[in-house]
């Protein structure tokens, strides 16, 4: 038996698109809606699809091939709209392709929308057998994992109450544990670890990661840079479309981390009525950069990233004190930092435009996705003017390449910070401790 | 420098996957594509779940619940036998009204409902469309055998109702489970049409109502299809309502005459119906996701 377990051959996906045009005044809308309509009718009473014109139509997939060995997990990754989840709509078969073809070796299951098809009239229990059959699984294979489907939940006290009343959280663990108790040979993974709880991520990532031990294949969709390197030793970045990189996960992200990917690393408040404001300072813009001033929201963890503060200050003489927070994404907060800048330390200021920047060193954060918050207060007496959470975000990829805190170790660390640390190890002859002992 | 090689893909424990495993080959479908009906065999699970889903969550948070079933033939029968039995002095075949179209309202009821729950199917499950894939036929046929728990409360107060007028049903009774079958396909046959059109043209959400109360007139339920004349008698028939309907009260009250050519062009006007339907619906079946 071959050891592929999926073979994609020159698969392309058409979607056409809703043609958009301006009306200028209402009867040009009227005469346009009658004309629309019509020409519905007529293409309805003919049978005929429409012929849109080729700028109403979009290759959600151009030409894309590739292969998944049996036991490999595979990360896919990219911008929004590049046809990630194109792909695995088609692998699952819930949409046709255009072109082209796919061979596939296995059951396939997917995690494309956990919780698809529950009903919030039914109990937890009725839910667990209705979605478990829409995702595939038989009505023996649901009684056999039922056990183990709930006690991974942790909803025991509520199987018998209606999803509706659950909370958020609740429903999202029936919804996950059900999928996850699915066998298949081949799991197809969307994004599902951007929902919930940090400690339901985390059971999630498990759960994927012994799927793997397993032996199953894997692709596992994400944005999240971090999550797909823990994963997957191999990543194929999508760009409209088409795939624009394929091979080892680190070489691969380290190619995408090019400055200016996101709109995480900056935010701009262009109205000043919008703006985070006191009577004293205002904030104008938050952003991060890289060593070199790029504006980015992806960083290894070996390197330093620069946090600039853009703010007015609206009345003089005042000390000015700016200052960030740092938090994982479990709300830990990592930690703060003050304005330490001798130059205005201490200092009432004039009015006018500042920037403030500090500068988190390499090796300091862990791995994983970190919101910053900026705020200023005067010293002096102390008043508040202005906080804002959530201003910028930033990933820290942790790259597996030996010379960060990891070392060679290739799971995870957990923590919020990973600082290098000084580490010695000392020989002390090769007498064992019993030894030592009964000579004593 | 960089260690592709983790410790755990050394041993791909091979027991854990079956030895044969299923191949899927994905590509585009042109032209005419097979009913595939062995498809739904193999999803019957499903099917029986999406069903007992519908029969559980119909009557949730009502204060009547399962009452709703008789309730509304029940009040359409009053209706009837006061304006088009009392007022209107509409023949009923020796009939006692009431029971005349009673015995008719419950056929229909089971089709008007699953005719409309299965028309409207797709668009009310796209969140299932979209996200799974199963065989796209087992939603408008769940959404009508969902009908038959309805239908069959409804029945026990027919039978209730015989009891108090002192009719017994002649052997005839035993056809009921093909009338009934009948019923079932001739709603699933319409509703393939419609709830594969629906995906593309909401339109037919707002037809259905409309279509439903022009059928009902179009079918003997308040009056007896005796009423039309003998040569327009067939034509009549291509309304497979108008068989079935007399069928109920030939199997059930014994007293009907004229049933055979009737049911015999409904039942053929079903089968053409339905396997048009199927294929329609085959066709249309790969657009569905990407469409609604």
């Amino acid at each position: 038996m071959s050891d592929i377990a999926i073979s994609v051959k020159n698969l392309s996906k058409r979607y056409r698109i809703g043609q958009r045009q301006r009306h200028n005044a209402l009867r040009d809308k009227i005469t346009d809606a009658m004309y629309t309509s019509l020409r519905r009718l007529s293409r309805f009473v003919n049978g005929q699809p429409a012929a849109y014109k080729e700028d109403n139509i979009i290759w959600a997939l151009k030409d894309v091939s590739l292969q998944v060995k049996r036991g490999e997990a595979v990360g896919i990754t990219g911008p929004n709209g590049a046809g990630k989840s194109t792909l695995l709509k088609i692998l699952t078969r819930i949409t046709e392709p255009t072109e082209g073809y796919a061979d596939i070796y296995g059951r396939v299951g997917s995690l494309l929308e956990i919780g698809t098809g529950f009903h919030s009239e039914l109990t937890g229990r009725e839910n667990i057998y209705l979605n478990g059959a829409i995702l595939g699984m038989k009505k023996t294979e649901i009684d056999r994992k039922f056990d183990e489907i709930v006690a991974f939940s942790e909803i025991e006290r509520f199987l018998d109450t209606p999803v509706k009343r659950y909370s958020s959280g609740m429903y999202m663990r029936l919804a996950f544990s059900v999928a996850a108790h699915l066998e298949p040979e081949i799991l197809l993974v969307d994004e599902v670890l951007s929902v919930g709880d940090a400690s339901f991520q985390k059971k999630c990532f498990a759960k994927m990661e012994e799927i793997r031990h397993e032996g199953r294949t894997i692709l596992f969709v994400s944005h999240n840079l971090g999550a797909i390197t823990r994963l997957c030793q191999r990543t194929i970045l999508f760009e409209e479309g088409q795939i624009s990189a394929d091979g080892p996960s680190h070489q691969v992200i380290s190619s995408y981390l090019t400055p200016e990917t996101g709109t995480t690393a900056e935010k701009i408040w262009t109205d000043p009525e919008k703006a985070p404001q006191g009577e004293i300072a205002r904030l104008r813009a938050v952003r991060l950069r890289s060593v070199e001033g790029h504006l980015i929201d992806t960083i290894d963890i070996r390197q330093p990233l620069r946090v600039e503060m853009e703010y007015e200050v609206l009345k003089p003489d005042h000390i000015i004190m700016p200052h960030f927070a740092f938090y994982n994404e479990e709300g830990v907060l990592a930690f703060s930092a003050h304005d330490l800048d001798p130059a205005w330390r201490r200092r009432p200021r004039p009015v006018g435009l500042y920037v403030s920047t500090a500068w988190i060193p390499g090796n300091l954060l862990a791995d994983g996705t970190f919101s910053v918050g900026a705020g200023i207060d005067t010293i002096d007496p102390i008043i508040f003017q202005f906080y804002e959470y959530d201003v910028v975000a930033f990933h820290v990829i942790d790259s597996l390449e030996g010379d960060s805190a990891r070392g060679d170790f290739t799971g995870d660390m957990g923590g919020v910070l990973r600082p290098m640390l000084k580490w010695s190890t000392q020989y002390n002859g090769d007498e064992s401790y019993t030894k030592q002992c009964s000579k004593s | 420098m960089f260690k592709l090689e983790l410790p755990e893909n050394k041993d791909i424990p091979e027991l854990s996957l079956p030895k044969t495993l299923p191949h899927f080959n994905i590509r585009p479908s042109h032209g005419w594509v097979s009913l595939k009906l062995k498809d739904i065999w193999e999803y019957r699970e499903l099917l029986y779940f999406l069903v007992w889903r519908d029969i559980k969550v119909r009557y949730k948070q009502t204060v009547l619940g399962v009452a709703w079933a008789i309730l509304q033939p029940i009040l359409t029968m009053v209706v009837f036998s006061i304006f088009f039995g009392r007022l209107a002095k509409v023949p009923s075949d020796g009939i006692p009204y009431p029971l005349f179209a009673y015995c008719a309202l419950i056929p229909w009821q089971l089709f008007a409902n699953a005719l409309t729950a299965s028309g409207n199917s797709l668009v009310s499950n796209q969140q299932l469309l979209t996200k799974v894939y199963f065989p796209r036929l087992i939603i408008p046929t769940s959404a009508v055998l969902a009908g038959l728990v309805d239908f069959g409360v409804s029945l026990l107060v027919l039978i209730g109702m015989m009891f108090y007028f002192g009719i017994v049903p002649t052997a005839a009774v035993l056809t009921l489970p093909l009338l009934i079958l009948l019923t079932i396909a001739s709603a699933l046959a319409v509703g393939l049409w419609l709830s594969a059109l629906n995906v593309q043209y909401r339109d037919v959400q707002y037809t259905i109502p409309f279509l439903m109360q022009f059928w009902l007139f179009l079918t003997p339920i308040a009056y007896p299809s005796s009423l039309v004349p003998e040569k327009w008698r067939i034509l009549y028939g291509l309304n497979p309502m108008a068989g079935v309907v007399e069928g109920f009260r030939w199997a059930l009250l014994g007293k009907t005459n004229g049933i055979g050519s009737l049911i015999f062009v409904s039942a053929l006007v079903v089968a053409i119906l339905l396997f048009g339907g199927l294929v329609y619906f085959r066709r249309m079946e790969n657009t569905f996701a990407d469409v609604v």
